[in-house]
C-alpha cells in the first residue's frame, strides 16, 4: 500500500485545526475541481485533495490515519497490526491496496457498528473514467477494450484493486465527451448494497487529418499551381475510404470544397459534410525544366494577384 | 485476466428516462432536482410536472450538480448559477473549437 501525506496534499502542518483544513480544501477545491479547472491534470490532483479532505475532516478517520504514523510520500508501508485485525488478516499482502479505499471501508466499518449491530447495506461508489476514442470508431461504430483498476472486497472485507478489461460498444454518430454508463460496474457494495456504477468519457483523439466543426470533418487539402488553375480531379480521403473530387479550374487558396454528407454521423445517422480547404503548394526545388517553363509563363502571363488590393506596384 | 463484454448506455439527446431514475443515478433528493427544474438548469422532454422524462444527457448535468454540491457546500441557487455559467463555458469552447476547424491554413 502506498502511503500518501494527506497534510502535504492540503499544505497543512500536522497539527492543523478544523477550520484550517477546510479553508486549505475550499483553495484547492477551487484551483482542482474537475467540473470547473482547466488545469492540466486537475482531475487527478482533485481526487488527492477530495481524499485528503474526507479524511482529515472526519475526527475518527483522522485519528486512524494519524495512527499510521508518518512516511515520506508514495512510500510501500503496511498498515499496524489493529488495522490488519480489523479485517481478520495477518501478515497479508497489501500491496494492491489503495488508503483511500482502506480509509473508507474502515469508515463504513465503523458506521455499520454503530447503528445497531446490524449489517447495513452501502451502495458501491460510481466511478468515473475518460477513454480515448477515434474519428474512425465514431464513423462506424466499433468495439473497444478499457482496462481500469477497481476496488473489490476479498473475503475479509479487505478493498483490494483488481485490474479489469471492458468490452465497450463505442456507439456510432458518439460526440466528443459524451458518456456511457455501465450499470454496476463500479465499486462494489457491502452488505448487500448494490454495485455502483461506472461512467465512461469518450475523448475525441485529435485526429491528424481532420478537424471537427459539429459533425462537419475540415481538413487542408494541397493543390499544386497548375492543378489549381487548369483545374484537375484528385483523391480525397474520407472516414468511409478514397473518392474522386473534380477540382474546378480556377480555385484559389482558402476555397472550400463541399464533399456532401461525407462528415461524421449523428446520433440519428444523418451525416454531416466534409470540406476541403485548397491550399497552393509549389516545389520547394524546381528542375530545370519547370523553371524554364515558369519563367517563360512569367515573362507571358498578364495576372496581376495584387492589382486591386490597391498597393499594386 | 478476463475480458468482460459489457452492456453500456449511452447518455445522449435522443434517448429518454424518468425522473425516478435520474434521482437514482445522480444522488439528488427529489426536491433539489425539481429546484433545478425550475431554474432551468435541467430541462424536462415535456411539462407534466406528475410524470416528467428527460433526455438521459440530463444524468450527466445532475450527477454534476450533485458533485458540485458536495464539493462546494452550494445551496440550490449557487448550483443553478454556477451550472449555468459552466453551460455557457462549455458551449462558447465548443464554438471556438468549431470556428478554429474551418481556419485556413488548419492548426492554428
Amino acid at each position: 500500500m502506498k502511503y500518501v501525506d494527506y497534510y502535504q496534499v492540503l499544505g497543512l502542518e500536522r497539527d492543523a485545526t478544523q477550520d484550517e483544513i477546510k479553508k486549505a480544501y475550499r483553495k484547492l477545491a477551487h484551483q482542482y475541481h474537475p467540473d470547473v479547472s482547466k488545469e492540466a491534470d486537475a482531475e487527478h490532483k482533485f481526487k488527492e485533495v477530495a481524499e485528503a479532505y474526507a479524511t482529515l475532516k472526519d475526527s475518527e478517520k483522522r485519528a486512524a490515519y494519524d495512527a499510521l504514523g508518518r512516511h515520506p510520500q508514495g512510500e510501500e508501508f503496511v498498515p499496524p497490526r489493529q488495522w490488519q485485525q480489523h479485517f481478520h488478516e495477518e501478515s497479508a499482502d497489501f500491496s494492491d491496496v489503495d488508503l483511500a479505499d482502506l480509509l473508507a471501508a474502515f469508515a463504513a466499518a465503523q458506521r455499520a457498528e454503530q447503528q445497531e449491530r446490524a449489517r447495513r447495506p452501502f451502495n458501491g461508489q460510481d466511478f468515473e473514467v475518460s477513454m480515448s476514442v477515434t474519428l474512425e470508431q465514431v464513423y462506424e461504430g466499433a468495439e473497444t477494450d478499457l482496462t481500469l483498476s477497481l476496488p473489490e472486497y476479498d473475503a475479509q472485507g479487505m478493498p483490494r484493486r483488481s485490474p479489469r478489461t471492458y468490452r465497450i460498444r463505442v456507439p456510432k454518430g458518439a460526440s466528443d465527451g459524451q458518456r456511457l454508463r455501465l450499470p454496476q460496474k463500479g465499486g462494489p457494495g457491502l452488505n448487500g448494497g448494490r454495485p455502483g456504477d461506472l461512467y465512461v468519457t469518450m475523448q475525441f483523439q485529435p485526429h491528424n487529418l481532420y478537424r471537427l466543426s459539429g459533425r462537419d470533418l475540415y481538413f487542408d487539402l494541397p493543390l499544386a499551381p497548375w492543378e489549381a488553375a487548369l483545374g484537375s480531379k484528385v483523391e480525397i480521403p474520407t472516414l468511409g475510404g478514397a473518392v474522386e473530387m473534380n477540382i474546378p479550374e480556377g480555385t484559389v487558396a482558402g476555397r472550400k470544397l463541399r464533399l456532401s454528407g461525407r462528415g461524421l454521423p449523428d446520433a440519428s445517422g444523418k451525416h454531416g459534410d466534409l470540406y476541403a480547404i485548397v491550399q497552393i503548394d509549389v516545389p520547394a526545388k524546381l528542375s530545370a525544366r519547370e523553371r524554364e517553363l515558369l519563367q517563360q509563363l512569367a515573362a507571358e502571363s498578364r495576372f496581376n494577384p495584387r492589382s486591386h488590393s490597391g498597393a499594386a506596384a | 485476466m478476463k475480458t468482460q463484454i459489457t452492456e453500456s448506455i449511452w447518455l445522449n439527446t435522443s434517448d429518454i428516462c424518468s425522473f425516478e431514475h435520474v434521482l437514482e443515478v445522480s444522488g439528488l433528493s427529489a426536491q433539489e432536482l425539481r429546484e433545478l427544474i425550475d431554474t432551468g438548469v435541467i430541462e424536462p422532454s415535456n411539462d407534466d410536472p406528475g410524470d416528467y422524462f428527460f433526455q438521459t444527457q440530463c444524468i450527466v448535468v445532475a450527477r454534476k450538480a450533485k458533485r458540485l454540491r458536495d464539493d462546494f457546500e452550494l445551496d440550490t441557487q449557487g448550483l443553478a448559477l454556477a451550472l449555468n455559467l459552466l453551460r455557457r463555458v462549455d458551449d462558447l469552447e465548443a464554438e471556438i473549437t468549431r470556428l478554429r476547424a474551418r481556419l485556413y491554413p488548419g492548426r492554428r
